[in-house]
C-alpha cells in the first residue's frame, strides 16, 4: 500500500521515496474504487460533451435552425450508415498519430504543439526515401518511408525537447516556430530542388509511384494509418503505464526537483519521449503521402497536427483515450459536410462546435473529485 | 409516338412510386449537382467566382445544387465527393479546386464511373478517365485589358500586383497586365510582390503597403481571395483592378475595371448538355471569345480615350484575332523570351510553362 500523498509542485517539505505521483487516479487503489474511479473518467467527459453539443444546438436555433434536425444530421453524417463511419475513420486516422505527439511529452509535463511541423518533415522525409529507391520492391520502400518518416519527425520534436532542457527555451513556443519553419522548408524543397517539371501550377514532388502506395485495410475504405494509429496508442500506452521509463517520465512531470534528486536522467526522457512523439507524428505524415497524396506538395499542410492537440487535451494525454476522441473529433468533421448542405450552415460551425467541446471538457476538469458516488468504498 | 407517351407515362409512375419512399425523392426528381470550395463561399475571389456560378444552376428547374465549403485538398475532399453521391445522390459534381485533381477527383471518378466530374483546372489529359472534364478560362486575356485600363489610368507610372506563387498561370496574369499597361503608356512600371502562398491575409496587406509606399497608384492581384488587398489599397487611396469577381462594392470610386471569370454562363451551358445526354467536353478552355471570363464595368475614374482604347483590344480578343505574346518579347534580366516573328496565341503549349516576367515588370520570380 502506497502513501496516498498527492504531488504538489511547488511542495518543498522533505523528499522520501513514497513521494511518488500517482498521475492516474484509481491506480494502486482498491479495485472497487478502482472501476468507480474509471466510471468517473467515462461519466464527466461525456456530460461535458452532452453540455457543448446542447449548448449548439442552442446557438443553431438562435440562427433559425432546428435544433433536432441538427442532432439528426450529425449522427447521420458521423456514424449513421457505414459510409459515414468510414468517413469518420478515415478523418480519425491521422488525428491519433499526431495527437500522440502532444500525449507523449505532455507526461513529462512538456506542452508540444508542434506535430504539425512533425508531420510535414516526416512527410517530406518519407518522400525523398520512396524517391531514392526508385527500384526497390514496395514493401522496402514502404518500411524505408516509415523509417525516414519517423525519424525526421522524431528529430524535430527531440530539438524543441532539447531546446527545453538545455537551453531552457519554452517547448511550446519553439515547437510552434518549428512548424513554420518546417512549412517553409516544405515550399522550398517543392517549388525548388524537389520539384516535379511537370507540375506547372501546383508545384509538387515527383511522385513516389502506384506500386508503392499502402491500399486500405480489408473490408474498409480506410487506409492503414488508422490501424497503426492504434497500435501506436496501445504501444503509448502500455510505455507510460507499464514501464519503468513511463513511470519514471510521470515522475519528471509530476515533481521534476524530486526526479532530479532520485537520479532519474531527466534530460534522457525528454528527449526518448519527444523523439516518440515526433516520431508518431512523423508517421502519420508518412502515411499521409503513402496513402493519400502519392507525392509532396502543400497540400500537406492541412492542418492534422494541430487538430492533434485539441484530441490529446480532450483525451487528457491519455493515449488510450486518444483512440475515442479522434474518432469522435473525425465523426464531427464528416459530419460537417451534411450540416453545411442540408442545414445550410458555414463551415465555421464546426469550428464553434469545437471550441465548445473544448471548453466544456477543460472547465470539466474542476469536476473530478467532487462526486461522492464515484468515491464509494473509499 | 405510342411508345414515347407510354414511357412518359411510365416516368411519371415512377416518379410518383419515388415519392412514396421519402429516402429516395430528392435522388429521383431532381439531378443533384455537388460543389466543393476550397475555400469561403463569400472570400470576394476565387470561390466566391464559383459559388456565382453554382447560383445561377440553382435557379434552373429540377436541379438541386449542394455546396461545401473550405474543403481541403486532402482525403476530406475525397469523403466529400464520396457524401454527396451515397448521401445526396449527386451525378455531376463540381470540386473546384485546382490541387483537387489529382490524385482525389482521378481516384474518385474510377471508384464511381457513372457520376461526372468537372474540375476546375484545365487539367485532363487522354489517359484520365472519360468520365472527368477539366476547364479552365484564359484570364489573362481579361487581365491584359485592365492593364491597358491602369496604363491609361495611373498618374504616377507605377503599377502594383499582389502575387501568391511564381506559377505559370499567374505570370501569365502578370504579364499580360503589364503587356496592356505598356500599349496604353510605355513607360509604365508594375511592380509585383510575391506572398508565397494563396491565402495570406496579413503578407497581402503588408504586401499592399509596400506597394503603395513605393508610389504605386494601381494595385490588382491574384490571390484567392482580393479583398484584403483592395480594401488595404482602397483605404490608401489608391485605384484598384478587381481580379477573381468585380470588387467595386468595397470601393466604387476608386475601381477601375477588373478580370473576373464567367461561371455564371459556362456552368448552365454545362448542366444543359448534362440534362440533355449530350456529353461535356473532357478539356474545355477558353477567353473573352468563348465567355469563360469577363472584363468588369469601368468605373468613374476611367477616361473617355482609356475606355476606347480597351474596348478596341477587347472587341479584337472577343473576335479571337488577337495575340497578346507575340515576339520580340524581352523579360525583365533582358533576355528574349519569344523571338521577332514568333506569335504565341493561347493554345500554344509554350505559355503553359512561363517562367519569367516580362520587361518592365519588377520584381523576380525566385
Amino acid at each position: 500500500m502506497k502513501a496516498d500523498v498527492r504531488p504538489r509542485t511547488h511542495d518543498k517539505s522533505r523528499f522520501t521515496p513514497h513521494l511518488f505521483p500517482p498521475p492516474q487516479a484509481g491506480e494502486g487503489k482498491g479495485g472497487g474504487l478502482r472501476l468507480a474511479g474509471a466510471a468517473e473518467y467515462v461519466v464527466i467527459p461525456a456530460l461535458a460533451l452532452a453540455a457543448a453539443l446542447a449548448v449548439f444546438g442552442i446557438f443553431v436555433a438562435l440562427f433559425g435552425k432546428d435544433p433536432a434536425a441538427l442532432y439528426l444530421y450529425m449522427y447521420q453524417g458521423a456514424f449513421g450508415t457505414w459510409f459515414s463511419w468510414q468517413n469518420t475513420l478515415s478523418r480519425a486516422a491521422p488525428l491519433i498519430l499526431t495527437a500522440l505527439c502532444t500525449a507523449l511529452p505532455a507526461q513529462l509535463g512538456l506542452v508540444i504543439i508542434g506535430g504539425e511541423g512533425a508531420f510535414l518533415v516526416g512527410a517530406l522525409a518519407a518522400t525523398s526515401a520512396a524517391l531514392a529507391l526508385p527500384a526497390a520492391p514496395p514493401f522496402l520502400v514502404q518500411l524505408a518511408m516509415a523509417l525516414a518518416g519517423m525519424a525526421a519527425g522524431g528529430a524535430w520534436i527531440a530539438f524543441s525537447g532539447a531546446l527545453q532542457h538545455y537551453r531552457g527555451v519554452n517547448e511550446t513556443i519553439s515547437s510552434l516556430l518549428l512548424v513554420y519553419i518546417a512549412l517553409a522548408v516544405l515550399n522550398q524543397l517543392v517549388e525548388g530542388p524537389m520539384r516535379d517539371p511537370s507540375s506547372l501550377n501546383k508545384p509538387s514532388s515527383h511522385e513516389i509511384g502506384a506500386a508503392n502506395m499502402i491500399g486500405t485495410i480489408p473490408g474498409l475504405d480506410v487506409h492503414w494509418g488508422l490501424a497503426f494509429g492504434i497500435i501506436a496508442a496501445v504501444l503509448a500506452y502500455i510505455l507510460i503505464f507499464q514501464t519503468v521509463f513511463g513511470f519514471a517520465a510521470r515522475v519528471a512531470g509530476g515533481n521534476v526537483r524530486a526526479a532530479k534528486v532520485v537520479g532519474l536522467g531527466v534530460g534522457r526522457l525528454i528527449l526518448i519521449a519527444c523523439f516518440l512523439a515526433g516520431a508518431a507524428a512523423g508517421l502519420a505524415g508518412m502515411f499521409e503521402v503513402a496513402a493519400v497524396q502519392g507525392r509532396a506538395n502543400a497540400n500537406l499542410a492541412a492542418g492534422y497536427g494541430f487538430t492533434g492537440i485539441l484530441v490529446s487535451f480532450l483525451a487528457r494525454h491519455n493515449p488510450l483515450a486518444i483512440i475515442p476522441v479522434a474518432v469522435l473529433l473525425g465523426g464531427i468533421n464528416a459530419s460537417g459536410g451534411l450540416l453545411q448542405r442540408r442545414l445550410g450552415l458555414p463551415d465555421a460551425s464546426v469550428l464553434v462546435l469545437q471550441g465548445m467541446i473544448f471548453i466544456s471538457v477543460l472547465a470539466s476538469e474542476t469536476l473530478y473529485g467532487r462526486f461522492a458516488i464515484f468515491r464509494r468504498g473509499g | 409516338m405510342t411508345n414515347q407517351i407510354s414511357r412518359r407515362h411510365l416516368l411519371q409512375a415512377s416518379a410518383a412510386l419515388a415519392a412514396t419512399l421519402p429516402v429516395r425523392t430528392a435522388f429521383a426528381a431532381d439531378t443533384v449537382i455537388g460543389f466543393i470550395y476550397v475555400g469561403s463561399r463569400d472570400d470576394y475571389g476565387y470561390n466566391q467566382a464559383h459559388a456565382v456560378g453554382a447560383a445561377a444552376l440553382k435557379k434552373m428547374p429540377g436541379i438541386k445544387v449542394v455546396e461545401e465549403e473550405k474543403v481541403p485538398e486532402t482525403e476530406a475532399v475525397e469523403k466529400t465527393m464520396e457524401s454527396m453521391i451515397n448521401l445526396d445522390g449527386a451525378t455531376l459534381l463540381f470540386p473546384t479546386s485546382y490541387g483537387y485533381f489529382s490524385p482525389h477527383v482521378l481516384k474518385l471518378a474510377n471508384k464511381y464511373p457513372k457520376v461526372r466530374f468537372e474540375h476546375a483546372g484545365g487539367l485532363w489529359t487522354e489517359k484520365d478517365p472519360k468520365n472527368v472534364g477539366s476547364y479552365f478560362g484564359y484570364i489573362d486575356e481579361a487581365q491584359h485589358v485592365a492593364g491597358i485600363v491602369a496604363g491609361a489610368t495611373t498618374k504616377t507610372g507605377k503599377l502594383g500586383f499582389v502575387a501568391a506563387k511564381p506559377i505559370p498561370q499567374l505570370l501569365r496574369n502578370v504579364n499580360a497586365f503589364m503587356l496592356g499597361a505598356k500599349l496604353a503608356n510605355p513607360n509604365a512600371t508594375l511592380q509585383v510582390i510575391f506572398t508565397g502562398d494563396w491565402s495570406m491575409p496579413v503578407k497581402e496587406a503588408e504586401a499592399t503597403n509596400s506597394l503603395i509606399d513605393a508610389g504605386v497608384d494601381v494595385v490588382t492581384c491574384h490571390v484567392d481571395g482580393p479583398k484584403t488587398v483592395m480594401e488595404n489599397a482602397a483605404r490608401r487611396g489608391a485605384m484598384i483592378s478587381s481580379y477573381h469577381v468585380n470588387a467595386a462594392p468595397l470601393a466604387p470610386e476608386l475601381h477601375l475595371t477588373g478580370a473576373e471569370w464567367n461561371w455564371e454562363v459556362l456552368y448552365p451551358r454545362f448542366v444543359k448538355m448534362f440534362t440533355s445526354g449530350e456529353s461535356i467536353p473532357n478539356f474545355y478552355r477558353g477567353g473573352l471569345k468563348e465567355e469563360l471570363v469577363k472584363v468588369a464595368p469601368y468605373g468613374p475614374k476611367v477616361s473617355e480615350a482609356a475606355r476606347k482604347q480597351a474596348d478596341d483590344i477587347k472587341a479584337k480578343l472577343t473576335a479571337g484575332n488577337y495575340v497578346i505574346y507575340k515576339g520580340p518579347l524581352k523579360d525583365n534580366k533582358g533576355n528574349t523570351v519569344i523571338a521577332a516573328g514568333v506569335e504565341r496565341p493561347q493554345t500554344d503549349p509554350e505559355l503553359e510553362k512561363m517562367n519569367y516576367l516580362v520587361e518592365g515588370v519588377i520584381g523576380a520570380t525566385s
